[in-house]
């Protein structure tokens, strides 16, 4: 394992200014430049260092679990017949594919001389993973939530303060992630001097898209490997994740973003409908703009207002998308779909009875999808199981519950 | 003559600029609060166009935005507001908001409508200057339009002389590290203040962020050709029956 550092060439990696094609940039006030800049300077840097990088890919490996497994899917894959593998980033330490990149900007937190970390978190499993490494390292950690998170991810607030984060509830706005990560930045900008800002997604100022991308693109690093040995080819016809940030998905899609017979399948959440008011569908329903410093797309009022998202999972509840995702959308080069909730929950019903895996909401959106792919049964299917489903289990247990009523 | 450089041409001292978000507290009160803050001694009028996401401000003025917008104000709406605003108010006029807003109003269009209308100035804090010299500023040039940026105790010195370089008008020193009406101590920011003024920048400075009383005011001034007060406006004005009465009472505060 190795982190990618060398992608010169590529037109679908950043560009030496922070742009995909015409997305990215850092469009932050003048409070934060220097901390900024000051990863810009030393991100690649740091991340070459093969001090650095074994490290990390020690950590990755004794603590966290890796390689996670690519496990052959026998009965959903007699389901849809075709041939289908899930990325086992559930079975990670902390329970989601968050925590490669913690690791990843917990060691150049330590580089940089940083004493305290801040974090948001939308369904709280960054937060653990956050409050995970903060507490390896022996480092003050707060992690920003949104109310309306913290009520419906009990369990994950839980793990963290047991972990010693201190968890600030973020009450603006909608109260969730996009709230969290305003709450976090304010928070930058008041402690400019010794704070590091661990951002969970592919999303906000350059550097960090490519950053954390880079991070976690040990993901498809993994499965071209896994990938080669299984089937004698590093190359399946479909990728599959889900795209709330989109930061498993971009560390699925990485290492094939210039394997153009590869389909790099992006799937957002549709909340109740694409057009019904509730949806987190960004590509459907945004327009480029700028968010978390960040020129993206972005769902926006005519007034260039924030929209509000709606996801059942807290995880994809984001009103942005990483400008990486913007550029795989405007060019082509991904297919984006979009999963409901209540088709995100059928699936993650679906899984846990054919395989006995309990998905994350969140991974249960990608897995929605793989009936409108129209698959041949030659086909070879990746979907990034980005996470475990404990923390979604009060969601969960109440669907029973209106099962068994109804 | 931009109004700007007209105020710094013929005063070098004690200049206060007060921020107030438009569209509140009510709809209708961007122009009576205009036509106090002039009436009563306020020398710059920022006028905050109202955003969903206001990520440099703390939560008073946050929340005075999310009132404006319940409100209904708009950068549309506003310029509708603004419609003929000269005929009463001479004291320049700046309008703060974030890029995101405007992007969507159109640069350019957005722009022509200040020239039109009488504005002078611009603040967009999440517009930095490499982007800005890049794409935006022979418009800015076109409608005569100055776009003011922050510098703050973190900017280095060879920063805060290419901020110089490229500003237009004053320069806005953001008094602490900090979002918008932190209570930071002033006393510890002397040390930045004075290599600020060591540093003999080409435009005048004005001092905002935490500015709140005539302590503060009269503190920032010691360094500075003036200064900006936000929050602790929006505080005397959030809840006023009487806004003449209680503007010029806040300024005459500030002033005495």
């Amino acid at each position: 394992m190795e982190i990618a550092v060398n992608t010169n060439g590529s037109k679908y990696h950043v560009n030496e200014k922070g742009y995909y094609g015409n997305f990215g940039g850092a469009y932050i006030p003048e409070m934060l430049y220097p901390n900024v800049e000051e990863l810009r300077q030393n991100y690649m840097q740091i991340m070459a260092d093969p001090a650095f990088q074994q490290q990390f890919t020690q950590l990755l490996k004794d603590y966290v679990g890796r390689p996670s497994p690519l496990y052959l899917a026998q009965r959903l894959s007699e389901k849809y017949k075709a041939n289908i593998y899930l990325k086992r980033e559930d079975l990670n330490h902390t329970g989601a594919h968050k925590v490669n990149n913690t690791i990843g900007q917990i060691l150049l937190a330590q580089r940089l001389g940083k004493k305290r970390i801040i974090a948001e978190t939308g369904a709280g499993q960054h937060g653990v993973a956050t409050a995970t490494v903060c507490a390896l390292m022996g480092l003050e950690c707060i992690v920003y939530m949104g109310s309306v998170d913290i009520e419906r991810q009990a369990p994950n607030v839980a793990r963290m303060k047991m972990l010693g984060a201190t968890v600030v509830p973020a009450t603006s706005g909608s109260r969730t992630l996009k709230d969290a990560t305003n709450e976090a930045i304010r928070d930058w900008i008041n402690n400019p001097v010794d704070t590091h800002y661990i951002i969970g997604s592919v999303v906000g100022p350059h550097p960090y898209p490519d950053m954390v991308a880079r991070f976690q693109s040990v993901i498809s690093e993994e499965i071209k490997l896994q990938l080669q040995e299984k089937t004698g080819t590093p190359y399946p016809n479909y990728v599959m994740a889900c795209v709330g940030g989109g930061s498993n998905a971009a560390g699925t899609f990485f290492h094939f973003l210039d394997d153009e017979q590869v389909q790099l399948i992006p799937v957002e959440a549709a909340g109740k409908g694409v057009n019904s008011g509730f949806s987190a569908a960004t590509s459907q329903l945004g327009k480029p703009g700028v968010i978390h410093a960040s020129k993206t797309l972005l769902m926006q009022t005519e007034d260039g207002q924030i929209i509000e998202p709606h996801s059942i999972s807290a995880g994809l509840d984001y009103p942005g998308v990483g400008p990486l995702h913007a550029h795989l959308f405007e060019s082509g080069r991904a297919r984006f779909m979009n999963a409901t909730d209540d088709e995100a929950l059928a699936a993650a019903f679906e899984l846990t009875r054919l395989e006995g895996i309990i998905p994350a909401l969140e991974s249960s959106h990608a897995l929605a999808k793989l009936k409108d792919l129209q698959l041949q049964p030659s086909d070879v299917v990746v979907v990034c199981l980005s996470g475990r489903g404990d923390k979604d289990m009060a969601t969960y247990i109440n669907h029973m519950e209106l099962i068994a009523k109804s | 003559m931009n109004r700007i450089d007209q105020l710094f041409a013929a005063k070098k001292e004690r200049i206060l600029n007060i921020y107030c978000t438009a569209g509140f507290p009510a709809l209708e009160d961007t122009l009576p609060v205009m036509t106090a803050l002039q009436a009563h001694g306020a020398d710059m009028i920022e006028l905050g166009m109202p955003f969903s996401d206001p990520l440099a401000d703390g939560p008073v003025i946050q929340d005075s935005s999310t009132r404006a917008l319940q409100n209904g104000m708009s950068i549309k709406k506003l310029f509708e507001q603004l419609k003929g605003f000269r005929k009463n108010i001479q004291v320049p006029v700046i309008l703060m908001g974030y890029l995101n807003p405007v992007l969507q109003f159109g640069v350019e269009a957005f722009l022509q409508q200040c020239a039109e209308t009488g504005v002078d100035g611009i603040i967009l804090p999440d517009l930095p200057m490499a982007e800005y010299e890049q794409d935006y500023k022979p418009l800015f040039e076109k409608y005569g339009l100055h776009l003011i940026f922050l510098v703050t105790p973190e900017t280095s010195d060879a920063r805060i002389r290419q901020i110089d370089a490229v500003s237009n008008g004053f320069v806005y020193a953001v008094s602490s590290s900090s979002t918008t009406g932190k209570d930071k101590d002033m006393k510890g920011q002397q040390a930045y203040f004075e290599r600020l003024k060591k540093l003999q920048l080409q435009h005048p400075v004005l001092i905002g962020f935490g500015i709140k009383d005539k302590a503060t005011f009269d503190a920032a001034c010691a360094y500075s050709n003036g200064a900006i007060i936000g929050t602790a406006f929006i505080k005397a004005v959030e809840n006023s029956q009487a806004l003449d009465k209680d503007i010029q009472q806040f300024i005459q505060t500030v002033l005495s």
